[in-house]
């Protein structure tokens, strides 16, 4: 009895298989990553300094730092966030917990899951179209910061919604049932056990929207300016636009120069990744159902 | 056997010919139904008999679904609950509903109970700290919670157990003063011990509320209420004191049921 059959063998042969096969092909996703943080960390280490993240470009861009591009990065983020985050939650909750099921709403959610899916560029020629032209902004802060805005609604939408989606529908009930409106429901059970989710899909938003360039480049992000922003309608430099300038544009740059720049930007992002997971773990802790 | 013997002929809820239909599909038929104050009147048949969608009608959660339609009435202390002037948040601060799963908020035990009061309550009305601990205290203590959550007000009521989360789901309907109770199942997610329990607080509760009760467990039905409605198909059968629906029922249907023929 309980005796190993051929059968468990060859089982287990294919067990062992699948097994190995599902960790190489990890093994091989982390690799370029890897490889990608390793040689920015060698090359573009020797770079980084207080004075390299603190003092403007000098001598044609190829000696000094990036203040101005990593400041102008700062003020496109959190430009965009205003008007990205309260647009999409609102339009999140009424998607979510205001319109009926059916095919209008239907429809409204599949089209904003592939406008996600839209190219970068296209968001960046609606942006000249729509603020820089249309609204007259002009190339300024205020209209990259609207385009980014436009082509991140999709994400913060829909990653609002999962949250929200996420509550469980016995809540609701109970409220309702007690006589509660939609919005005391909202307000004092949905949004608090949804925020965790929203915030995690807000903050890595942050990460996108620092990184895109096509949107930025035509919209408000400037090649190379004398002075720092002082309002939303001026023109900026940014770190993605910066590190495509240094590394193609410029001639005689020191080769550590772009891998630096490249390092400050992906620092950032891994940055408010790392803020956006310890968040949502303190929030995590607080609600159990 | 009856608790308030004054209450004994007063009718609160008085349904009239009511009819509804989910889309072009009809749920209940004709139903005619009067439930007598401060008594407890059980539901009883098989699935999909229409029970739960009556005890739906009766505060008006049925609509949220949209393609829901109702003719007929349904009076309640003499108001129609369908007229246009009744104002729904209104309505179910007068009819408390208890359901299947007990679905208490993710918020402490203190705000689940003052939940509905602080919907309910205008702000100027609101009254102070001490007061409000009352109001806690005398909540908990009708449904025989007090003593066990006393010293932990403040942690989440999604801690405690079934019985007590069903048991706190019944006390956090008592601080806006409802006339009616309804239950959906009350105890079937419940262990033996737990169902007494809530069975015993829900006989108590008795005389002061008018408790409409949905169940699938005949023996609840009998033990537990004192008039019983059996329906069948969206129709209602029969509607008596429970110890003649049990013991000599006039229909059939309800025999054969009550025997356990089908359901």
């Amino acid at each position: 009895m309980f005796q190993e059959t051929q059968q468990n063998i060859k089982h287990k042969k294919t067990e062992r298989l699948f097994r190995i096969l599902f960790l190489m092909m990890v093994l091989l996703l982390i690799t370029p990553v890897l490889m990608i943080l390793g040689t920015l960390i060698v090359k573009g280490g020797p770079a980084i300094s207080l004075e390299f993240l603190f003092t403007n470009p000098t001598n044609g861009m190829t000696e000094g730092g990036l203040f101005p591009a990593l400041l102008g990065t700062i003020w496109l983020v959190v430009v965009a966030l205003l008007a990205s985050v309260p647009l999409g939650i609102a339009a999140a909750l009424y998607l979510s917990e205001y319109a009926p099921d059916n095919w209008l709403t239907r429809a409204i959610n599949l089209a904003i899951v592939n406008l996600a899916g839209v190219p970068s560029i296209v968001h960046a020629l609606f942006g000249v179209g729509a603020f820089v032209i249309f609204f007259d902004f002009g190339t300024s802060i205020l209209a990259a910061s609207l385009t980014l805005a436009v082509m991140t609604l999709p994400v913060v939408i829909v990653a609002t919604r999962e949250s929200l989606q996420a509550v469980p529908q016995a809540f609701r009930e109970a409220c309702w049932n007690m006589g509660a409106t939609r919005w005391q429901t909202i307000r004092r059970v949905v949004l608090p056990n949804a925020i965790s989710g929203i915030l995690t899909g807000i903050i890595l938003e942050v990460s996108r929207t620092a990184g895109e360039t096509a949107p930025i480049m035509f919209t408000g992000a400037a090649f190379y300016l004398p002075f720092l922003p002082e309002s939303v309608f001026d023109q900026t430099m940014a770190l993605a636009l910066h590190l495509f300038v240094v590394a193609t544009q410029v001639p005689n740059v020191p080769p550590s120069m772009p891998y630096g720049v490249a390092l400050v930007l992906i620092s950032i992002v891994l940055l408010f990744n790392a803020m956006s997971i310890t968040f949502r773990m303190y929030l995590r802790g607080q609600k159990k159902w | 056997m009856t608790s308030n013997g004054s209450n004994e002929n007063k009718i609160a809820i008085k349904t009239r010919n009511m009819n509804l239909w989910y889309g072009s599909f009809q749920a209940l038929f004709d139903i005619n139904l009067d439930v007598k104050e401060g008594m407890i009147t059980s539901l009883i048949g098989p699935s999909g008999c229409g029970k739960t969608t009556l005890l739906r009608s009766y505060n008006r959660i049925n609509e949220r679904l949209g393609y829901v339609r109702i003719d007929g009435s349904i009076k309640m202390f003499g108001k129609n609950i369908y007229d246009d002037d009744v104002e729904i948040s209104q309505l179910r601060q007068q009819v408390g509903m208890v359901f299947q799963r007990p679905n208490p908020l993710p918020l402490s035990i203190r705000d689940n109970i003052l939940f509905a009061w602080n919907i309910h309550t205008e702000k100027e009305n609101r009254i102070s700290r001490s007061e409000q601990e009352d109001l806690i205290e005398k909540s908990l203590r009708e449904v025989v919670l007090w003593d066990k959550v006393k010293d932990k007000l403040n942690s989440k009521a999604t801690f405690l157990s079934l019985e007590e989360q069903q048991k706190l789901c019944i006390a956090r309907l008592l601080p806006v003063k409802p006339k009616i109770l309804l239950m959906d199942e009350p105890c079937s997610a419940l262990d033996p011990k737990g169902t007494e329990a809530v069975e015993e607080l829900i006989w108590r509760l008795r005389g002061e509320y008018t408790i409409l009760i949905v169940t699938h467990n005949m023996a609840q039905a009998r033990r537990a209420s004192e008039e019983c409605v059996f329906m069948l198909m969206g129709k209602m059968i029969e509607h008596d004191r429970t110890e003649k629906v049990f013991e000599t029922p006039e229909q059939q249907e309800t025999s054969d049921y009550i025997a356990g023929r089908y359901g």
